[in-house]
């Protein structure tokens, strides 16, 4: 699918491929409600730049209440932003009325973590598929319909789709049903797909089917994929590009490969260092403490500094900006700049505190 | 089958004991052929079918499968919280207390039931954050439970008890006035395990503890785990999906598989040399964060449905290694068929168990190489 590509407004640099879908600035405050909390707001999002290319995949990994699913929703504009803009191919996209939210929920489809939820469980799959393909392909009819059905069903691998055609969502496992979610969505032809974390409600056997699934269709249909998980192993295996989010802000950014084995942030070296591993059980974190902040009032400077063993009078005061740490990588940590005040950032194992184990 | 009592007479059904395998030293808890069906009609599902499981005194036991294999049910039907449908048709689950006495749980009356509850097994259930009454501050909520067991402690004494509780867990204790929508989830997990440790329990059975939380708050509540079994000596049935998580913190793991356990064994050695196909697979279906990148399949099919199992082994449709007999007949729990292999531990495969596919007529096979790995 060719759409003209206006040339990016912003002054970014000029790639060979353009990004599909762009955020620039992305905020999302939600106001509190209640009595004596007038005016104060969650601080969900802040400052959240990223970009879809063409068949790539970019994971966004983050605890809960890390602000991940908000950018996905955000972006699937089923909630309005406060701030920042999102492009699609460099125009600005923000759709105001229902014509225009229709055309664009027909180019960016999103599919959810819950499979039991996402489907109408006094539907078929014959008629949920066919609601998504007349919405959004017109009123196809007899064999051109059946032959959409039947497409939908093959690119998902629910064959032969006779099988699963006329079957209510409670007659299939979990993996069936997200496949069904997932055909739902390539019914419109998107060029951008949301994956919420599509796999961490399975079970773990077919997890990867699921994901080796969006990876053949990242690489048949060149969608341009959003994974969003908290499960940085598997945004090793199947993202090209990973972002790390703490507390509603972005704070490493990079190739998969290199987030994971080489964590600039402290934040993401603690992740990748609280993982269990069972081949490398001596180096896992231990000791580490507090926990996410509140994001009414989220701490001044880093978001990150009340855990963070590295922490100085600096990150405490001043928000780091993301800061070139290396080819095409980036991480929101002062200890990569070159300011005089700036924390000397060492191995998170070896600045915990070190516990007494028998 | 006829359906026998919620309290359990198990019907005599001689269960053929797996040859040489070495029982676990001086057990605290002995699961023994424990079998629950759900549903009352003529057709019943059997969500359990005779599983056999020990647990040694101070040992970590994990119980790892995916969701619907029956993990949570065994913990549950074993500590007697089974909520109908469910419905215990048979076994017993012996618990021997500090001074040798044994009982079956099974057996107990409501009385004694309730008594032992929470003293000698306490459980922290899944979804733990949620089972906090959000109307009562935490501390009167700890409180409530000691004194539910020992009538003389004065409400005084109890929230001194309470205070010390939420100390050994790491939290402060000026958060006993708090009520649960003030603490986080983490915290919330922390006092429910502050909780299940009240009457100081000799078994504790956590059901997916930590699959609420991210892999840092993860990694705290699981090395308090390890720290408090330290100091306390209690024995832990940790149940959870994440293998690798179990592969750390248990010293055996045993792998469910639609309602049976198909391998038993150290945790090193699940993880090393796996003898069980359904184990070896699973252990494959977990992208590495080190280490090269590699395609990976996960399995394929999906788990049976138990309402559907015909005989022979519930795995065979998914397996690399499935042969004729595996139709034919159901593999029971037998000490893998390779050479130099830990006594203790046992497996649920036909590749392992020569004879039992000798019995229906079948040409057995050999171990394949991925399956007796040294």
């Amino acid at each position: 699918m060719t759409r003209p590509e206006s040339p990016p407004e912003s002054p970014l640099e000029s790639r060979p491929d353009a990004p599909v879908l762009q955020a620039i600035d992305l905020q999302k405050h939600f106001k509190l409600r209640g009595s004596g909390r007038r005016g104060g707001v969650v601080h969900a999002v802040d400052d959240v730049n990223l970009e879809l290319h063409r068949g790539r995949v970019l994971a966004l990994v983050g605890e809960s209440g890390s602000g991940k699913s908000t950018i996905a929703r955000l972006l699937a504009q089923l909630m309005p932003t406060t701030g920042g803009r999102i492009l699609l191919h460099g125009t600005d996209a923000t759709a105001r009325r229902r014509p225009a939210f229709r055309a664009y929920v027909g180019r960016v489809q999103m599919i959810f973590q819950d499979p039991f939820g996402s489907l109408n469980p006094v539907h078929t799959v014959r008629y949920t598929l066919t609601r998504s393909i007349r919405i959004h392909r017109g009123r196809l009819r007899g064999a051109a319909l059946d032959d959409a059905l039947q497409e939908l069903l093959d690119r998902v691998q629910l064959t032969p789709s006779e099988r699963y055609i006329d079957k209510f969502p409670h007659e299939l496992s979990g993996g069936q049903r997200q496949r069904v979610a997932i055909a739902r969505a390539l019914a419109a032809d998107p060029e951008v797909l949301l994956a919420d974390e599509p796999i961490s409600m399975l079970d773990v056997s077919i997890r990867l089917g699921i994901l080796n699934l969006l990876q053949d269709l990242r690489d048949r249909l060149h969608l341009a994929i959003l994974y969003i998980t908290h499960d940085i192993a598997s945004a090793r295996y199947f993202a090209d590009r990973t972002m790390v989010m703490y507390a509603g802000r972005i704070v490493e950014s990079g190739d998969s490969e290199s987030v994971t084995q080489d964590p600039k942030h402290p934040y993401t070296r603690l992740l990748v260092r609280s993982a269990p591993d069972p081949d490398d059980l001596e180096a896992r974190a231990r000791g580490a403490r507090g926990e996410a902040p509140s994001l009414v009032n989220p701490p001044s400077g880093c978001r990150f500094n009340p855990r963070c063993p590295f922490a100085t009078d600096l990150c405490r005061t001043e928000v780091p900006p993301l800061m070139a740490v290396g080819e095409g990588r980036e991480a929101a940590c002062w200890g990569y700049s070159d300011r005089p005040d700036r924390p000397r950032v060492g191995s998170v194992v070896e600045a915990l505190p070190k516990e007494e184990r028998a | 089958m006829s359906i026998t009592s919620p309290l359990g007479h198990p019907q005599a059904q001689p269960q053929p004991q797996p040859q040489q395998l070495t029982p676990v030293s001086d057990p605290v808890l002995e699961i023994k052929n424990l079998s629950v069906d759900y549903g009352y009609d003529g057709d019943p599902v059997h969500v359990l079918r005779q599983v056999s499981l020990t647990l040694g005194r101070g040992e970590v036991l994990g119980l790892a499968g995916e969701s619907g294999c029956g993990k949570s049910t065994l913990a549950y039907a074993a500590t007697r919280l089974l909520p109908p449908p469910g419905l215990i048709t048979g076994g017993e689950v012996l618990f021997t207390d500090r001074d040798g006495r044994q009982t079956d749980i099974l057996r107990l009356n409501d009385a004694q039931l309730r008594a032992s509850r929470w003293q000698d097994l306490a459980i922290v259930f899944q979804g733990a954050m949620n089972s906090l009454n959000p109307v009562f501050r935490i501390g009167r909520q700890i409180a409530d439970g000691i004194r539910a067991h020992r009538p003389e402690v004065s409400q005084k004494e109890a929230l001194e008890r309470s205070a010390e509780l939420l100390e050994l867990v790491g939290i402060s204790p000026d958060r006993l006035r708090s009520y649960p929508h003030q603490l986080s989830g983490g915290m919330r997990q922390r006092v429910m395990i502050a909780m299940a440790l009240a009457l100081d329990p000799q078994v504790l059975i956590m059901d997916e503890p930590t699959t609420a939380l991210d892999v840092v708050m993860q990694r705290q509540i699981v090395e308090q785990i390890a720290d408090l079994r330290e100091r306390l000596g209690f024995s832990v049935i940790f149940i959870t999906h994440d293998v690798s998580l179990l592969i750390e913190i248990a010293d055996r793991i045993a792998i469910m598989y639609a309602g049976e356990i198909v391998e038993d064994a150290a945790a090193l050695d699940v993880y090393q040399r796996p003898r069980h196909p359904y184990s070896s697979a699973l252990l494959h279906s977990f992208p590495p964060l080190r280490g090269p990148r590699r395609e990976l399949t996960g399995i394929p099919g999906s788990p049976p449905d138990l309402s559907k199992l015909g005989g022979g082994c519930p795995f065979r449709d998914r397996c690399a290694f499935a042969f004729d007999a595996c139709s034919k007949v159901n593999p029971e729990l037998v000490h893998p068929n390779v050479v130099g292999d830990d006594p203790r531990r046992s497996v649920a495969c036909l590749r392992h168990d020569p004879a039992a596919v000798r019995a229906v007529g079948e040409e057995p096979l050999p171990v394949p190489p991925e399956l007796s790995l040294r």
